[in-house]
Order: C-alpha cells, then structure tokens, then sequence
C-alpha cells in the first residue's frame, strides 16, 4: 500500500465503565486516508463505545489514538472537532426550532461586530451545500423537513467545523432504500473531495455497496479489519456473531384462513391536531404474516397504538374476530384475543424495575392461578415464569431478577414470551428485532413464524425493509398516514419497488388496494 | 361602574399600571432565560423576597440606595447561584430545590429582619433609601401636563423596559444567548457541536436570578420603601405565568406581564372605591388564571384550524 501515514490508528484501546462493563478490550482500529472504512458488529459489540472515544465524548481507561502518527488526547467533542474529526449521530443532534442555517454554524457562529452574521451563515451553508452535492434550503426550520434533510444538516454541520474525518452512526437506519442511494453518492463525493469516512452499520448489503474495507468487533473485542471486496455478506456475519447465522427466514406455505383483524377506514388524529391516519383499511389472516413497510413516522406507531387500544380513532372501525375494538381499553384489546410486542420496549414493553416473574403475568396477574381470591399465589407466579425462561431461552440468572438488567434482546424476549404465551389470535409486533443482536433476531424471526404456522395472524411493522421483506406473506406500505400499497410478497419483488411506494412516488388506487385487503 | 371606568382611563392609572408591571416584568424575563435554557427557575419568588430584604438592610446601613440596590442584586443572583449548583453539580430535582428556596427566603428574611429591628412584620420603622424616580434626575418632568405623572416613573421601570430588548438582543443575537436557547430546546445536540450545557445552564439561572433580583428590589425600594414580610405576594409565580403567556418571547412576556400589572392595578384603584377588598386582591391572580385559561383555547382552536385546513387539502 501507498506509504502514506494512517489517519487514524487506535491501538489497544481499552474502555471499562465504572459498573465494570467492559465496553472496548484492547482495540486496535486503522483508517486509512481517504477510504470508507466500515465499522460493523451486533449491539453492545462496543463500536459506540470506540467511536465515542475518537469523538471525545468518552474517555479511555487506557490505549492511544494518533492521527496522521501524531499521539492525540481526545478529551472532549471540541477537541475533536478541533483535530478534523466530525461525528454524525444516529439520533440527530439538531435544534428543531432553529434553522438549518442556524444549525450548521451552531457552536462556531460567525460573527459581526460582536452579533451574530445570519447572512453569512446562510451563505456559508449555501456554498458547502452546493460543493458537496448535499442539497439543503439554509432558512428552513429543521422541524419542518423530512429526515433525510437533517441528515444532511449533520453531514454539513461537520463539515462547516473542517472535518477530514467523518464517522456515521447508522446513518441509513432512518433512511428508505432511494435516500440511501443518495447518501451513498454524497459519500463517494466526500471521498472525492478528499475526506475520509467511518460508517458504522450493521446492514451488511449496504457494507458491501459503499465501503472499501470493514473492521469487524464481537463482545469488546476486534475481530479483524479486512478488505471488503474480500468477503461475503455471509463470512462478515460470521465474524460478527462468531458462529455461523441464518437470518434466511424458512416459512412452510402460507395456509391462509380467515380474517382475524379487520381495519376500515380508520382515522387518527394527533393531539396537536395533526391527521396522522387517513382511511387505513386492511386485513390480517389467520396464518399469515402482514408487514407494513414506511419510513418511520409516517402513522406506523400510532396505527399499532389505536389498534392496540392505547389510542382512540377519530373514526373508522376496526374489528378483532369479528368484536368491535375500536373504542376498546387496552384490557379489552387482549381479551379479544390480540397480543402486542410495542416499539418502544422500555418504556411499554416492560417494567423495568420489576421482576422478569412480574412482567410476564402482567396481562393476567389478576387470574387464577396467578391470584385467587384476594392473593397472589407466589409458586404459581414462579412456576410458569420458569417455564418461560426455558421455553423462551431468556438468559438470566434468576426468575427474580430486575428486567432493567436484562439485555435488549432477553428483555425483548420475556415480552415475547408474555405475548405469545397468552396464546393470541392477532400477535402486533412492532419493531420486534430493534437494539436486539442478530441472535436473539433469529430466535425472535423463528418464534413469528412458528406462530404464524400455528395459525396466529401477525401484523408486523418494522422500519427495517430487508425484515418486512424476510418474514411476510403480504407487505402494505404506509406513507403520509396512509397506506400506498399492498403486495403479496413474491421474490419478484424488489426493495426498490416498495421503496418508491414509501416516498410517495408510486402509490395504487383505492380499488387496487381494496383487492389485496 | 362609572367609576371604574373613570378609574381605567385615567392617567393616574395608566402610571399605575408602568408601577406594579415592573415588578412582574423583571422576574418573568429572568424567567423566560431560564426556560429557554432548560433550566426553569421556580425560585423567582424567593430571589426576590431576599433581593428586596437585602437592598433595604444594606441601604439603611450604608445610607446609599445605590449599595443597597448592589447588595440585593449580589444576594439575589447568588441564591440563583445556590439554585443552580444544587441542580447542576448535585443534581437536585430543580423544582424541590427552588421551592425550598422559595420557602427559605419567606422565612429567612422576616427572621433577619427580626433580628435586626425586632420586628417581625416589616422594616418600616427603618429610614431606608429609595431608587431615584425620574422626577430625581430632571426634575422639570413631573409638571408636564397629563404626561408627567406617566412619565415619572423609578428608573427601575424604565430598566425593566430596557432589560425587555436587551434580553431579546441578548437571545436572539448573540452567541452566548443562541447557545443558551439551544442546549434548552436539546442540549445533546448542543454539547455534540462542543457548547458546554454546564456553564450555559449556569449562565441561564444566574441570569434569572439577577433579574429577579432587580424586581425584587424594585419592590422594596422603588415601589414602596420598606420591607414587609411576603411582600412579593406571588408575584414571582405570576411572572412564570407571563412566560407562558407571552408565548416565550421576550415580546410577548413584557405584554403579559403589563396585562397581569393592568389587572394588580385595577385591584389597587378599585380598592379605593366601596368594593369588598377581598374581592378586589384576588384580582390579579384570577385575571393569571383567566389569562392562561384563553390561552390555552385559543391554542386549540388555532390547532382545530390547522386541522380543517388539513382535511381540506387531503
């Protein structure tokens, strides 16, 4: 290779959290000038960690960062951003109230005469904007703009602050397949432009597409830094879980039967009065998986809320085994028959201070023989939430344990264990694999599906496409608070297709719609 | 009814209402800085109480209303200070911390007083100095037809004028004040760009303080001159009312706050009239409710029109 210094090289770096949390074991991690270097592993891998220990924003407990073979202290982000370095969150770091404008030059305004230089700000967004192909309006509000939009404040805001170092944390995560494409072009710009760029990730494809080497870490550890072009999606995913994965969903054919969840013309609107749901009418089978597709925030969220009872449609009716649950509480949603794994785990999915006994009766702690008369019944408690634990491979030590000390993917797993051992006849599963490693993925697909064998209908949303794609029968596409499209899921179907269907390109007619309820 | 109508469209009452603003229009601008950086002082009160206390102490010690005036604003803004390092470096809920304050300084100060003049009301048998009144600095002013007794007011209020656009040039236009507004609205965001949230927050509530402080000090030095136990009488509640109200702009603080003093003032000249006088002190404080009251439904209806408009579109 050229004999030209290395950008960055963290050697044996070490990060121990002081709740003893190992995060980083001795890495080492090199980047070479102007290359895209991707930096891939499951959650909790410790490549947050690494990152925020070039970025500043955590301190390592020992180990050393040089760039261009310069030794370099990173205490804080400004002296990150001081040595060329810009980081881009994967929850952006905007202040929606300010204007895009605002948002570049924030921390490093320029000023006139001691006031702040609003005309030069616009002006200097304007020109980054222009030479690196990152199109942006420099006076509109950031709340006002879609979020591939921001992302590209992020991508702008490092580079008003002259970083030569970009790092990208999951930056595709929020992204439909075209603004991905996008993205991918404006990073090969940069490259173009000399800079160089860490893309952290863990979607393997888009690894494949954009980067010219990958680094690989597995529990604290780097794994290996390798070529990309050298290696297959499969031997990636193999040093990243350190055993061989099938995330290849196998599904027997679909045994369709009846409609178990009839949704019709269902409305919602927002308490800021916004019309988040829009004539939302579908079916869901018994026996079949139906995924809904779309960027987020576009009525996912509260389509499974109003369904699941815990928010109220304005108009519209949605029927579960032929009941009427539109108006219903979210108790009498269940009793209905529907389980519901919710997006947000932490704060729905369980109670975190309580025990993992607690949270797998707290749909049913009120029923024999959970609770008879006016007592709990402790042994039984304890007894089915063993058999839980087993059935559901739920690591932890004890059945007593605080869920808060799980991790997501065993947490994930005892609400999976709640649902599905209600024994449902609509399971909703929203988000069901997010901040979940690709272990507990393949155990979370393969318990979809046998329930989907079993005759359960499942409504599964999910902001990741390559899911949608793998688990369902049928994918309907939500945009705007409504639904574009309803396909069966046949391998002519192509990402691309539905991604068009989620920016509102394509979308079908009522009557096309109407035939594939 | 004649009356009160003669009553609001006097000059008399006009000038009033500049004099009972002011010390609604100091502590809800500290306010408003606080809020926007995330840090909402609920302490207003009782950095007032203290502000005021201290002012008429020192001036009556020193015979100087301008050190007395020093004095209140230093205690004030350091029991912000207090505030602030018992929320930022030992994370203290803000709220627990500031009423604690607030009730503190209702004590704290009446016990001082005690222990100064023995009395536990007030310090009126005490010869304390007073902020000079336009009157003091051209003293031609007051003779002005109509005009003059408007004019005439403490230069405190014409500081609470002033204050109001320094604290919107201060917000709006420089550096400090656009990073204290952005490490309220997210202040991840603003540490990510390298703004240390810390010092920000620190700048917001002592900032808060100091303004406070200076309502305060109007109150027992300009307004009246003499302190009195609880003589804030809520005010600094009434002041975190007008942020809300005046839609978290400086602008539109200063104009609820002169709506919250048109209302004290009508109480005070009411109080003149043969009107219940307990009907005419819950004045103020039900007009705040009133006031939030109409404004939370005219927020909605605003929403409700977005929303016709919405379904037209669609």
């Amino acid at each position: 290779m050229s004999t030209e210094p290395l950008i960055v090289a963290m050697r044996q770096i070490v990060k121990v959290y002081p709740n003893g949390l190992r995060a980083n074991d001795h890495v080492t991690f090199e980047v070479r000038p102007r290359e895209i270097h991707a930096l891939v592993g499951e959650n909790g891998a410790g490549k947050s960690t690494l990152m925020k220990i070039l970025y500043g924003l955590e301190k390592p407990t020992a180990g050393a960062i040089y760039l261009r073979d310069q030794l370099v202290h990173i205490d804080s982000p400004h002296t990150a951003i001081a040595l060329g370095i810009g980081m881009v969150h994967q929850n952006f770091m905007l202040v929606p109230s300010f204007t895009i404008a605002e948002n570049v030059v924030l921390g490093a305004e320029p000023l006139r005469g001691g006031v702040l230089d609003r005309k030069a700000a616009i002006a200097i967004t304007r020109e980054l904007s222009r030479r690196y192909g990152l199109e942006v309006d420099p006076e509109a509000t950031v709340d006002a703009v879609p979020v591939g939009v921001r992302q590209r404040v992020e991508i702008l805001k490092a580079l008003y602050r002259g970083a030569e170092i970009l790092i990208l944390d999951e930056p595709t995560a929020v992204l439909t397949p075209q603004e991905t494409q996008e993205l991918f072009a404006a990073i090969r710009q940069l490259v173009d432009n000399g800079k160089t760029v860490i893309f952290i990730s863990h979607k393997l494809r888009e690894v494949k597409e954009i980067s010219d080497r990958v680094s690989v870490m597995r529990n604290a550890r780097m794994v290996d830094t390798v070529e990309t072009a050298s290696v297959s999606e499969e031997q990636i995913a193999r040093m990243m879980v350190g055993r061989e994965v099938f995330l290849q969903v196998h599904k027997p054919p679909l045994q369709r039967g009846e409609p178990v969840l009839q949704v019709r013309d269902l409305e919602y609107v927002s308490d800021a009065g916004v019309e988040v749901l829009k004539r939302v009418s579908f079916n869901v089978y018994a026996g079949e998986i139906l995924g809904i597709a779309g960027v987020e925030g576009n009525g996912q969220t509260e389509l499974v809320e109003v369904i699941a009872g815990l928010r109220r449609a304005v108009s519209g009716c949605v029927l579960l085994g032929g009941v009427d649950i539109t108006r219903a509480s979210p108790r009498q949603v269940r009793r209905a028959g529907a389980a519901h794994i919710p997006e947000d785990r932490l704060t729905n999915g369980v109670a975190l201070s309580a025990t993992i006994a607690e949270n797998l009766i707290v749909d049913r702690f009120e029923q024999p023989p959970f609770t008879r008369g006016l007592l709990m019944q402790p042994r039984h408690i304890a007894q089915h939430a063993e058999r839980l634990i087993e059935q559901f491979a739920i690591r932890a030590p004890s059945a007593e344990l605080q869920v808060g000390m799980l991790s997501g993917g065993n947490m994930q797993k005892v609400v999976l264990a709640r649902e599905l051992s209600a024994r449902p006849k609509l399971l909703i599963a929203a988000q069901p694999t997010r901040g979940v490693d690709i272990g507990a993925s393949e155990f979370i697909y393969d318990q979809l599906v046998r329930a989907r064998n079993d005759g359960v209908a499942v409504l599964l949303v999910s902001a990741d496409l390559s899911e949608v794609m793998a688990l369902s029968d049928r994918i309907a596409v939500m945009k705007d608070g409504r639904l574009t499209a309803i396909f069966s899921n046949t391998p002519h179907l192509s990402e691309e297709e539905i991604g068009y269907y989620m920016l509102g390109v394509k979308h079908m007619s009522a009557e096309e719609i109407a035939a594939n309820w | 009814m004649e009356q009160v109508l003669n009553v609001v469209f006097s000059t008399a009452f006009l000038a009033a209402v500049l004099r009972v603003s002011t010390p609604l229009i100091l502590p809800a601008l500290g306010g408003l800085i606080s809020e926007l950086g995330g840090v909402i002082n609920i302490a207003l009160e009782g950095i007032m109480l203290i502000a005021a206390c201290a002012g008429v102490l020192v001036s009556v010690w020193t015979r100087s209303a301008g050190l007395g005036l020093l004095a209140g604003l230093a205690l004030g803004t350091l029991t912000s200070l207090v505030l602030a390092f018992f929320h930022l470096n030992l994370k203290a809920d803000l709220i627990l911390a500031a009423i604690a304050l607030n009730l503190l300084a209702s004590g704290g100060t009446i016990f001082v007083v005690y222990l100064v003049t023995g009395d536990k009301s007030s310090t009126s048998r005490l010869v304390s100095g007073q902020m000079p009144f336009l009157r003091d600095i051209i003293p031609t002013i007051a003779d002005l037809p109509t005009i003059g007794p408007i004019l005439n007011q403490n230069i405190l209020t014409y500081a609470a004028f002033v204050l109001t656009a320094a604290v919107a040039f201060f917000l709006y236009r420089t550096r400090p004040g656009v990073h204290l507004r952005a490490v309220g609205e997210n202040p991840e965001a603003a540490r990510s760009v390298g703004i240390d949230v810390r010092r920000m927050q620190y700048l917001a509530l002592i900032l808060s303080g100091a303004l406070a402080a200076l309502g305060g000090v109007y109150l027992s030095m300009g307004y009246v001159k003499f302190f009195a136990r609880d003589m804030t009488g809520g005010r600094g509640f009434i002041a975190l009312a007008a942020i809300y109200l005046g839609a978290r702009h400086p602008l539109g603080v200063l104009v609820a706050a002169l709506v919250f003093g048109a209302a004290e003032a009508l109480a005070i000249q009411l109080g003149n009239l043969r009107v219940p006088t307990q009907l005419v002190q819950i004045i103020p404080y039900a007009a705040t409710i009133i006031a939030l009251v109409l404004y939370a439904i005219a927020q909605r209806q605003r929403v409700a029109a977005r929303q016709r408009k919405f379904r037209q579109a669609a």
